[in-house]
C-alpha cells in the first residue's frame, strides 16, 4: 500500500531520491505500524519529536507501536523545534 | 548587584537631562526592565491619561542581566502607555542597543512631557543631550539610522529611532533598533513620534561592574550555555530554521489561521516556510536564506537574514532592496503571509523589509490588512478607498503596492494606521476585527489551541503570544505535552507561563531561552548577578507580582472583565475543515478558574488579599 511520509527541518535528510520538498508518497507493507516505520527510516525516537498522523499527534511509545496504518495515510515528523 | 542603580530622565519640554539613582526598594520586587518600568510608569502616569498627550512617558529599560556574560543578555524594553491599546504596553527587543545602554551607565532611560521640534537623545557614557532632529523628520527608521552615524562617525554607536508611519500617525508603530530589531507591538514607536523624538543614540564604554559574586555568576552562566548548547531546540534547530520552522508545523495541527481567521489551514503555508527558505531558487541559484544572526551575547542566534530574489517583481528595479537583510520570522510570515492569502516568499520578505525600514509592527500591520481584505471582498471597501488597488486575498502585487502606500503616508494609509478594530469600527463590521483591546492576533488560532486562546484574552497588552506562550506545551511538547483542545488545566498553565515570562522580560533575557531553560537555569544567574535572595520562588513570585501590577494599570484605565474576550468568530464559528474541523474557543469554561488561581474577584478584580500577599 501508499502512505505519504513527510520529514521536515533537519530530518529532509532522511528522504529517499524522488522527494517533493518535505514529501514524498512510499510504498510499505500491508499492516505496518507508525513505529516500524520511523524505525525504517533510522530516526531515533529523539529525532521524532512531533509525529502526526494525518494532522493528529500521536505520542512517543506505545501509541505510536500501536497505530497501524492504512493506505492514503499521511505520516509529518518533525525533531524538536520551536520559535514564536 | 549589576544593576547601574541609575535611571537618566529627559524633560522633553524644558530639553534636560537629569541623572537620578534607581529606585532599590523597587528593584528588590521589580527587578528591572519590564517590571521595574512598569512599577515606574504605574507610579508617575495617570493610567487614564491620553497615550498619545504629553502626560504618558516613554521608557526604555534594559534588566540586571542586559549587557553581561549570559546568554541572550542585551534585551531591552519599551513601556509606556499603549495607544493601540489604551492598555500599558511593554515592547522587547533584541539587537545590541540595550547592552550599549548599559555599558554607557544607565539602567533606564524615562522621556516625560513633549518636545515642541524634533530632537534626538545622544548619550555618550555619562554624557546626555538632546538634538536637533529636524533634518531627520519624515526619514525612514534606516536612513535615520545612517545619518546619525555619518554624524557622529563612530560604528559602535547604536541607534533606536522611528519610522515614517510612526510619524504618520500609524498606531502600530515600533521602535527599531540596530535597523532590524523591534521593540514592535502595541504602538510604542507610535508614542515616541508623538514626543517628537527621533532617534536614542548611544555609546558606552564602561562595562558592566558591580556584578554581586562574580565566581557564581561566571558558573551559572556558564552552565546555563551549556544547556542551550546541549538541548535539540535551541543549540540545532532555531540556529538552523529560526522561528519560521513553526509555519508547518501549525499549518499540519489544524492551528493556522488564514484569511482574516476566517479559515484554518492555509494551502500555501509550505511556500513561505522555513524549508521553503532554505530552497535554492531559479533565478541565481541562491536561497531566501543567507545566514543566521544573533543578538548581543546570544549563543541561540535564531535570526533570519534573508535575501529577495534579484528578478523578483517587487525589488527588480530596486537595487537598494536586493542586498541581504532581516528576513522573516514566523510571527510576521503568518501575518504577512497566511493571513492575507499570500504565498509569495519573495513579495513577503520584501514586505518585511519595509516593516523593517519604516518601523510598523508585521503582525498588527499584516493583520490588519486582512481585514482590509475581507472588508473588501464584502465590498465595503472598495479602489476609490484603496487608490486603485484590487485588495483581495492573496493578491501579492496588491499587498506590496499598499505597503508601499503604507510607508509613503495617504488617505488609506491613515485608514490602515488605525489598526483592525478602529478601521472595521469605522467601516461598520467591527465582528472583522481579529483583536484583543485592541491588538491583533499573532499566529495560532485559538479555536484549535485551548491555552492560548485564554492567554490571549487575558494578556495585558492585548493579544499576544508572548505574554504567556502556552504554544510550547500544547503543541511543541516543552516541557510537556498537554492536549491542544482540552481546556482542563489551561487556567494553571496560562498563569504559570504568563508569572514565568514576566519575569524573564524584567531580567534582560530573551525569552527563547525557555525552550531550554526552566526557571531553576534562570534564577541562579540572576541571583549571583543581583544583591538580594533571587531563589526560584522569589522569581516567581516577582513574575506574579509583576503581572498583577500591569493587571492593576489596565483597571485603573477603565478595563473589566469584558476586556478578557476574544472575537465572536472564534467563539461561535467552528473550523470548517482539517484536524481541528468543528472545534471553537471555549473561553467561558476557562476564565473563572483562571480568575479563582489568580486570587481574583468573579468579575477579574485583584482582591485586597492578592495586593497584600504580593506587596502590591
Ligand atoms: S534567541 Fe534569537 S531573538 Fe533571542 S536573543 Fe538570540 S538571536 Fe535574539
Amino acid at each position: 500500500m501508499n502512505v505519504n511520509i513527510e520529514l521536515y527541518a533537519s530530518l529532509m535528510k532522511y528522504l529517499p531520491p524522488g522527494k517533493h520538498r518535505f514529501r514524498r508518497e512510499i510504498r510499505v507493507d500491508d499492516g505496518i505500524t507508525l513505529n516500524q516505520l520511523i524505525r525504517q527510516y533510522h530516526i531515533s525516537d529523539a529525532e521524532a519529536h512531533l509525529v502526526l498522523v494525518n494532522g493528529h499527534f500521536v505520542n512517543c511509545g506505545e501509541p505510536r507501536d500501536q497505530r497501524v496504518l492504512v493506505e492514503g495515510d499521511t505520516v509529518s515528523i518533525w525533531p524538536p523545534v520551536a520559535g514564536g | 548587584m549589576s544593576w547601574t542603580r541609575k535611571l537618566l530622565r529627559v524633560d522633553l519640554a524644558k530639553g534636560t537631562c537629569t541623572s537620578e539613582p534607581l529606585n532599590m526598594e523597587w528593584a528588590a520586587l521589580y527587578l528591572g526592565q519590564r517590571g521595574l518600568a512598569s512599577k515606574y510608569l504605574s507610579e508617575e502616569v495617570d493610567p487614564t491619561c491620553d497615550p498619545l498627550g504629553a502626560e504618558n512617558k516613554l521608557i526604555m529599560a534594559t534588566g540586571p542581566l542586559t549587557g553581561t556574560m549570559a546568554s541572550t543578555g542585551g534585551r531591552y524594553s519599551v513601556i509606556t502607555k499603549g495607544p493601540l491599546t489604551g492598555a500599558i504596553a511593554c515592547s522587547n527587543s533584541g539587537g545590541f542597543f540595550g547592552a550599549e545602554l548599559k555599558f554607557a551607565g544607565w539602567d533606564m532611560i524615562i522621556f516625560e512631557g513633549k518636545s515642541d521640534k524634533p530632537v534626538y537623545l545622544l548619550i555618550q557614557d555619562d554624557h546626555a543631550e538632546l538634538r536637533d532632529a529636524s533634518h531627520m523628520w519624515g526619514k525612514t527608521a534606516w536612513e535615520t539610522d545612517d545619518i546619525i552615524h555619518a554624524t557622529h562617525q563612530d560604528p559602535q554607536m547604536r541607534v533606536a529611532c522611528i519610522g515614517r508611519t510612526a510619524e504618520n500617525g500609524c498606531l502600530y508603530a515600533a521602535v527599531m533598533n540596530d535597523k532590524h530589531r523591534a521593540a514592535g507591538r502595541s504602538g510604542v514607536g507610535t508614542v515616541m513620534a508623538s514626543k517628537h523624538i527621533k532617534a536614542v543614540a548611544v555609546r558606552g564604554t564602561q562595562g558592566i561592574g558591580n556584578v554581586d559574586d562574580a565566581g557564581a555568576f561566571m558558573q551559572a552562566t556558564n552552565d546555563g550555555k551549556e544547556v542551550l548548547a546541549e538541548n535539540a531546540v535551541t543549540g540545532q534547530g532555531l540556529p538552523a530554521y529560526g522561528t519560521q520552522v513553526l509555519m508547518n508545523v501549525i499549518n499540519g495541527i489544524g492551528g493556522l489561521p488564514a484569511r482574516n481567521m476566517r479559515d484554518v489551514g492555509f494551502e500555501g503555508a509550505e511556500n513561505i516556510s522555513a524549508e521553503a527558505m532554505a530552497e535554492p531558487r531559479k533565478s541565481d541559484g541562491k536561497p531566501n536564506l543567507t545566514t543566521n544572526g544573533a543578538c548581543f551575547g546570544c549563543t541561540i542566534a535564531c535570526g533570519r537574514i534573508s535575501t529577495v530574489d534579484p528578478t523578483h517583481f517587487s525589488v527588480k528595479d530596486k537595487p537598494q532592496y536586493q542586498g541581504a537583510s532581516g528576513g522573516l520570522e514566523y510571527e510576521a510570515a503568518w501575518a504577512l503571509g497566511a493571513d492575507t492569502g499570500v504565498d509569495d516568499l519573495d513579495a513577503l520578505t520584501y514586505v518585511n523589509f519595509l516593516c523593517n525600514e519604516d518601523g510598523m509592527d508585521p503582525i498588527s500591520f499584516g493583520a490588519t490588512v486582512a481585514a482590509a481584505m475581507e472588508l473588501f471582498e464584502d465590498g465595503v471597501i472598495t479602489t476609490e478607498h484603496t487608490g486603485g488597488v484590487e485588495l483581495t486575498f492573496g493578491n501579492a502585487e496588491a499587498f506590496v503596492a499598499i505597503t508601499e502606500q503604507m510607508c509613503q503616508g495617504g488617505a488609506f494609509a491613515d485608514d490602515l494606521g488605525l489598526g483592525s478594530k478602529r478601521l472595521t469600527e469605522k467601516y461598520g463590521k467591527p465582528d472583522l476585527s481579529m483583536s484583543v483591546k485592541g491588538q491583533e492576533f499573532p499566529a495560532y488560532d485559538p479555536r484549535g489551541i485551548q491555552g492560548i486562546g485564554l492567554n490571549y484574552a487575558t494578556s495585558n497588552r492585548g493579544a499576544c503570544h508572548l505574554r504567556g506562550y502556552t504554544i510550547a506545551s500544547e503543541v511543541l511538547g516543552i516541557p510537556v505535552k498537554t492536549e491542544m483542545n482540552d481546556t482542563d488545566g489551561k487556567p494553571e498553565l496560562v498563569k504559570a507561563f504568563q508569572d514565568a515570562t514576566a519575569l524573564v522580560d524584567s531580567a534582560g533575557l530573551c525569552i527563547f531561552t525557555t525552550f531550554a531553560w526552566g526557571m531553576d537555569n534562570i534564577a541562579p544567574q540572576i541571583d549571583a548577578a543581583c544583591e538580594g535572595d533571587w531563589s526560584v520562588e522569589n522569581c516567581l513570585e516577582a513574575g506574579e507580582r509583576i503581572w498583577n501590577m500591569e493587571r492593576l494599570f489596565n483597571e485603573a484605565a477603565g478595563f473589566t472583565a469584558d476586556d478578557d474576550k476574544l472575537p465572536k468568530r472564534l467563539l461561535k464559528e467552528a473550523i470548517k475543515d482539517g484536524p481541528t474541523k468543528g472545534q471553537v474557543n471555549r473561553l467561558g469554561e476557562m476564565l473563572p478558574k483562571y480568575y479563582e488561581i489568580r486570587g481574583w474577584t468573579p468579575d477579574g478584580k485583584v482582591t485586597d488579599e492578592t495586593r497584600q500577599r504580593l506587596s502590591l
